[in-house]
């Protein structure tokens, strides 16, 4: 059946029969390529998703203070309800176990100076380990460390693109910048993946922040960053307890949604990878589907290239080919064919993925890709099915009596 | 050669039965040349397609060189018929994408011959109906007489013990007729068993021996002295 001399047979067939050949090899390598194609965009849709998370540390909570909304142990509704550094060492005392660091940050927008160049820009007060938060990157000099903090100093980390507007081409390291009135030194440069807005801000102490403040603890907002060996459940449990903490501590009613606000990375991460999942879903069913069309399109295909042979079958069998020779050729020559243009069509799709890289980027698709694998069980399940879908047909044509066969015109 | 008792044979047709073939007894010997005549119904290509394994009797028993041939699955029919059997159709019947020499081949490649071998045994085949040159031309290229002579080739390429023709001449001009029939008598002369359904009358009696079929029945089995077919060149 798998002689050199039965392959020579199939490929003459084949290269004679030039039409024939095409259709069924267009239908698979379409499908296949479809199916490809569409996985990968999917994938790539979920890579961008996934993107709007990557810049920033998933194990954070960000907590934003408001103003109450609910009377509650003798305190009148509408009190601005303010953070402080009591608060800082609080979160850190009770919940050490679970948390890898807690770091305030004020935020304040000022004119920022060098020389004849200034520009408005974000100054963000913090401490050391905000770092991790935002997972910045240091270009050159260092990030604040706890020194800068205890010592209050007057060190600022700038972004590449501050370096970039105010230096020119300048080192901007070792330079003193003039920040809303206060002279700093730079300490170091930064740049980050969330681009542009992120490399746009200046990092100092949040100490030094307070004491240019009229020595004031206040801090605008708490971000947490927890264990991330403590997990998704965890997390949310920590979420929970920090909630009551945060409630008790503040006098607080336990109904009240607008005193203050925790944003909690991990939770928001979790619905969007269940949104890509469920677009992930659908772009696969999409795919299965035209998988499925590709499998229909091959059976009729197969179904009509064995009623056009039939009267050659019947002149084969007439010359003492048997059912099984009949059979096996036109299986063997089906699953060649499906095999070659279900392997180009997969070829063609992962080229064309590759090839697309960050192209879409405008329509939220970033890199996609199709794990190989899964292209070869597509690959290989379109063959399959492509093979049943020519044996059931190759079967009835081995049945009919060679003298009906001869007599089809 | 062939022994035939009692044939009995039947078709379907919606509720009612059309007995075609009522009770045929015929002995066949090595080397004959028989025709099978007969007006259309008469039974005549029912007889040759039982007689060719392509399809089966009712009842009634046939033996070819000696082997029953009855209750044949398919895969042994296609052995036998590759084995015992030449055809010749009316119609050439050859694969229209294949040359002469892999038409003739065919029979060849489905008794496993190698391709070298049959390749080489295909171009003797040619060479004997004289078609040697043709040998890389398809189908389409040739005409009904030369297509006819590589159908020839073809059933005589496996070596059969019979050859069976249905009327070989009916698509053939008469001149071209001639030829064919030259050829037939001449693979005949070689010792060859040959059976020819036709209903031309000139035909038949260039073989030697002629049967006459009429609804369903022999009615008439003689030896003739046979014609010999001289293309008029």
């Amino acid at each position: 059946m798998f002689s050199r001399d039965s392959w020579k047979e199939i490929f003459e067939t084949i290269q004679k029969n030039k039409l024939r050949t095409f259709l069924s090899g267009f239908t698979v390598a379409l499908g296949i390529l479809i199916f490809v194609s569409l996985v990968g965009l999917t994938n790539g849709l979920e890579n961008t998703f996934n993107k709007f998370f990557s810049d920033d540390a998933t194990n954070t909570f960000y907590i934003f203070p408001g103003r109450t909304s609910v009377p509650y142990k003798g305190y009148k509704s509408g009190r601005q309800i303010e953070f402080d550094n009591s608060d800082i060492a609080d979160i850190e005392k009770n919940f050490d176990l679970f948390t890898e660091y807690v770091s305030p940050r004020i935020d304040r927008s000022g004119m920022v100076k060098y020389k004849n160049e200034s520009n408005n820009y974000t100054t963000r007060g913090v401490s050391e380990s905000y770092q991790f938060a935002e997972k910045t990157i240091m270009m050159k000099g260092r990030y604040l460390n706890r020194e800068d903090i205890g010592n209050k100093t007057k060190y600022a980390v700038i972004g590449r693109l501050v370096e970039h507007d105010l230096f020119k081409q300048e080192d901007a390291l070792g330079s003193y910048i003039d920040i809303a009135g206060s002279v700093f030194k730079v300490i170091g440069v930064f740049q980050d993946e969330a681009g542009d807005d992120e490399e746009r801000r200046i990092y100092i102490p949040y100490t030094t922040r307070q004491l240019i403040e009229k020595n004031t603890d206040k801090i605008n907002q708490i971000v947490i960053g927890f264990k991330p060996e403590i997990g998704y459940s965890g997390a949310m449990a920590l979420d929970k307890s920090l909630d009551k903490f945060l409630r008790d501590k503040k006098f607080i009613s336990p109904d009240d949604q607008n005193a203050f606000f925790v944003r909690n990375v991990a939770d928001q991460l979790k619905q969007n990878q269940q949104f890509t999942s469920v677009l992930a879903f659908i772009g696969g069913g999409i795919a299965l589907g035209t998988l499925f069309a590709g499998i229909i399109g091959i059976s009729n295909i197969m179904v009509f290239v064995v009623k056009e042979r039939t009267k050659e079958l019947g002149i084969r069998k007439a010359l003492g080919a048997t059912p099984k020779a009949v059979i096996s050729s036109i299986l063997l020559e089906s699953v060649f064919i499906t095999t070659i243009s279900g392997i180009f069509g997969m070829i063609v799709g992962i080229a064309i993925l590759s090839s697309l890289g960050e192209k879409l980027e405008d329509y939220f698709i970033t890199d996609p890709y199709i794990n190989t694998g899964l292209a070869m069980f597509a690959t290989l399940i379109l063959i399959f099915f492509g093979a049943i879908a020519g044996y059931i047909p190759a079967r009835q044509a081995a049945k009919i009596k060679p003298i009906v066969a001869l007599r089809d015109e | 050669m062939i022994e035939i008792k009692d044939l009995h044979k039947s078709y379907k047709m919606g509720s009612n039965s059309l007995h075609v073939l009522k009770g045929l007894n015929c002995s066949i010997a090595e080397g004959e040349l028989v025709a099978i005549m007969g007006s259309s119904g008469s039974g005549k290509s029912t007889l040759l397609n039982i007689l060719g394994m392509l399809d089966e009797l009712d009842s009634g028993s046939y033996t070819l060189d000696g082997v029953p041939i009855k209750n044949l699955n398919e895969t042994k029919a296609a052995n036998y018929r590759n084995k015992f059997l030449g055809f010749v159709f009316q119609s050439f019947n050859l694969i229209n994408y294949k040359n002469a020499m892999e038409n003739v081949a065919l029979p060849l490649y489905y008794q496993r011959m190698p391709r070298k071998e049959r390749e080489k045994k295909a171009l003797e085949y040619l060479e004997r109906v004289g078609l040697k040159e043709w040998a890389t031309h398809l189908p389409s290229e040739l005409s009904g007489g030369q297509k006819q002579r590589v159908a020839i080739a073809r059933a005589m390429a496996a070596e059969p013990k019979v050859l069976l023709a249905d009327e070989p001449t009916g698509a053939l001009d008469s001149q071209t007729s001639l030829e064919v029939m030259e050829l037939i008598q001449k693979i005949n002369d070689e010792g060859n068993t040959i059976l020819i359904v036709t209903h031309e009358n000139d035909i038949a009696h260039m073989c030697k021996r002629i049967v006459h079929l009429k609804d369903g029945v022999i009615v008439e089995d003689k030896k003739v002295k046979q014609v010999r077919a001289v293309a008029n060149v």
